[in-house]
C-alpha cells in the first residue's frame, strides 16, 4: 500500500517495511526511525548501511552474523535499536524484515 | 567417459541420480553419488516421531534402495572439493568430474549457542531435527508428567521453517489426548517478530495459538542456554524458564563447504537462483538445502529444483544457455494438530494465500485454511516421498513453476 513518508510517496507492506528498495533515502530512513522512537545518530547510520550491504549481497541477516560482523556488538545493536533490533534496523534500512515462510 | 559427480545421497541428491540416468548415455556418462551414510530418512517424520505418530520404521529406509541400475554409489567421508581441479577427494580416492552437484543438505549446529549442547542436552534439552534427536525426545515424552514446556528456534534460515509451529500444535494435540494438557505450559518462543511474519498467514492463522492455549515470546535472540537454571537467555537479558527444552539449533552448510571455501557464513553455497548454477563456478550446481537461494529448506523445494536443474545440465552439456526457471515454489502441508492440516504453496515473491489446490474452485485441497483432509495429505505424502518423489517422478497436476490458478489474490 502507499505511505507518505518524508514527503514522498512510497509504497509499503501492511507492517510499515518499504516494499521497494529504490524508494529509501536517509530522510525516509530518519522518519521511519522517528516512528519507532529512535533519533539516528552516526552510529546508527553505520549499522544502516552494513545491514544495506548484507541484503544486496543475499547474506541472512541475525543476531549471530551481527556478532560475527565485527561492526559492532550485540549489547549496543539493542541500545541503538531497542526492542527487537533486526526487526527495527531492517524498517529503517528499507529491506525485507527477517522472515518465516507463513 | 565423462563423469557426473553427486555429493550427497538425500531428498535432493537421490532425486537428481533418478532424473539424470535414464537421460544420459551410459557409454558416455558415468554418474557417481557418494554419501557416507546407508540410512535415508525421511525427515518431514522426525515431527511426527516424538508424538508416537510414527514408528522408527516408517521413517528410515537403506539408502542404496533408492539409487538406480547404472549409478555408482560410493559410501565414504568426502573430506574436499577442489572445484578449480574439478575432482573431489574422498576418504582414500580421488574422484575427477565434468560436472558436479551439491547436494549435501543442511544439517543442525548445537554448538554455536553456548550452553545448548550442554550437560542437559537429549535429557531435557532436545533437538527434533535429527533421528537421534527425535527418537530421545519421544522416549522423554512417554514419560514427561508435565510443567513447562518451551519450543523454540535459534535463528534463520532453518530447514523446513514452519516445523517450530508444528511442533508445539502437535505437542498441543498430544498432551490432550493424553489427558494431561492441563499440567502442561506451552511456549512458542521465536526470533521473529511473530509467531507468523507474512501478512495473509497472520491474519488467517494467528487464531490458532490463541484457541490452543499456545504462549507466545517474539524476537528472542538466544544468547546462552542455562543449564543450572533451566532457562534461555536472550542477549536482552530476557529469561525463558523449561522443565523441557525442545529447540532448534542453527542450521548450517555441511562443514565440508567450509573446508572446500565455498560457502558463506552458513556454509551454504552462493546460487544462481534461477537456474541452480553455482555462482563461482560455471560446472558446478547445487540443489536443496545446501544452497543459498532464498526459498524454504524443504524436500518439496528440492523436488521442483530438481525439474529444472535436470533440464539444466543437459543445457549445459548441449553447450546452450541455462533456463532461469526455478521459482523458489514450496508445497508443504503444516500440521495443526487434531488431525487437522494446512497446504501452502507459494514461491520467491508469492506470499501463502487462501484458496483451492490444485483445482482452482475444486480443490480438493484448501490453502491456508485447516481441514481433515488435508491432514490425510500430510500421512499420504510419506508414501509419495518414498515411491514418486525419491524416484524423480512428477507428482500430477503439480507443476514446477507455482501457479496463481485458485490463489484469493
Amino acid at each position: 500500500m502507499e505511505a507518505v513518508l518524508a514527503g514522498i510517496n512510497v509504497m509499503v507492506s501492511e507492517d510499515g517495511y518499504l516494499t521497494d528498495f529504490s524508494q529509501w533515502n536517509k530522510e525516509v530512513g530518519t522518519e521511519i526511525a522517528k516512528n519507532e522512537g529512535i533519533k539516528m545518530t552516526d552510529r546508527h547510520w553505520e549499522v544502516i548501511a552494513w545491514i544495506q550491504e548484507q541484503v544486496k549481497a543475499e547474506k541472512p541477516l541475525s543476531i549471530r552474523g551481527i556478532k560475527k560482523s565485527g561492526v559492532l556488538d550485540i549489547k549496543e545493536f539493542y541500545k541503538l535499536f531497542p526492542g527487537g533490533p533486526l526487526k527495527v534496523s531492517t524498517k529503517i534500512a528499507g529491506v525485507h524484515k527477517p522472515k518465516s515462510c507463513i | 567417459m565423462k563423469q557426473l559427480l553427486i555429493l550427497g545421497a538425500g531428498t535432493a541428491g537421490t532425486m537428481m541420480a533418478n532424473h539424470m540416468r535414464p537421460k544420459l548415455d551410459k557409454k558416455e556418462w558415468q554418474i557417481t553419488i557418494v554419501d557416507q551414510y546407508k540410512t535415508h530418512y525421511y525427515q518431514p517424520g522426525f515431527l511426527f516421531l516424538p508424538f508416537d505418530i510414527y514408528t522408527e520404521d516408517q521413517v528410515k529406509k537403506a539408502g542404496k534402495k533408492f539409487i538406480p541400475k547404472g549409478v555408482s554409489y560410493v559410501q565414504k567421508k568426502i573430506e574436499q572439493i577442489f572445484p578449480k581441479e574439478n575432482k573431489v577427494k574422498l576418504e582414500d580416492q580421488t574422484i575427477n568430474y565434468d560436472i558436479l552437484i551439491i547436494a549435501t543438505g543442511s544439517k543442525i549446529a548445537p554448538e554455536e549457542v553456548e550452553g545448548m549442547k550442554g550437560a542437559n542436552w537429549h535429557k531435557n534439552v532436545f533437538d527434533f531435527y535429527t533421528y537421534e534427536g527425535s527418537l530421545a525426545l519421544r522416549n522423554k515424552l512417554r514419560t514427561f508428567k508435565g510443567g513447562k514446556m518451551v519450543v523454540h528456534f535459534t535463528e534463520m534460515p532453518i530447514k523446513c521453517p514452519v516445523a517450530p509451529l508444528e511442533f508445539v500444535f502437535l505437542a498441543d494435540s498430544y498432551f490432550n489426548k493424553k489427558g494431561m494438557r492441563d499440567k502442561v505450559d506451552l511456549t512458542f518462543v521465536t526470533p521473529l517478530g511473530g509467531a507468523f511474519t507474512k501478512p495473509k498467514a497472520t491474519a488467517s492463522l494467528s487464531y490458532l495459538l490463541k484457541e490452543k492455549n499456545i504462549k507466545v515470546v517474539t524476537d528472542f535472540a538466544i544468547e546462552h542456554v542455562d543449564n543450572d537454571k533451566n532457562q534461555i537467555v536472550d542477549y536482552a537479558d530476557r529469561a525463558v524458564d523449561y522443565d523441557l527444552l525442545v529447540t532448534v539449533p542453527t542450521n548450517m552448510g555441511d562443514k565440508l563447504i567450509e573446508r572446500s571455501g565455498m560457502g558463506d557464513d552458513l556454509n551454504f553455497v552462493p546460487t544462481h537462483h534461477n537456474t541452480l548454477q553455482s555462482l563461482d563456478i560455471e560446472n558446478v550446481f547445487v540443489i536443496g538445502d545446501a544452497t543459498n537461494v532464498p526459498a524454504s529448506k524443504a524436500g518439496s523445494v528440492a523436488h521442483f529444483q530438481a525439474e529444472t536443474l535436470t533440464d539444466n545440465l543437459l543445457l549445459y552439456i548441449d553447450g546452450k544457455p541455462l533456463k532461469e526457471e526455478f521459482d523458489g515454489h514450496a508445497n508443504c502441508f503444516i500440521e495443526t494438530g487434531n488431525n487437522k492440516a494446512l497446504l501452502i504453496d507459494f514461491n520467491y515473491t508469492q506470499e501463502p494465500v487462501k484458496g483451492n489446490f490444485p483445482f482452482s474452485g475444486i480443490g480438493p485441497l484448501k490453502l491456508l485454511t485447516e481441514s481433515i483432509l488435508n491432514h490425510w495429505g500430510k500421512l499420504a505424502f510419506r508414501w509419495i516421498y518414498w515411491h514418486m518423489l525419491l524416484k524423480g517422478i512428477a507428482i500430477p497436476f503439480v507443476s514446477r513453476n507455482m501457479s496463481l490458478k485458485g490463489k484469493n489474490i
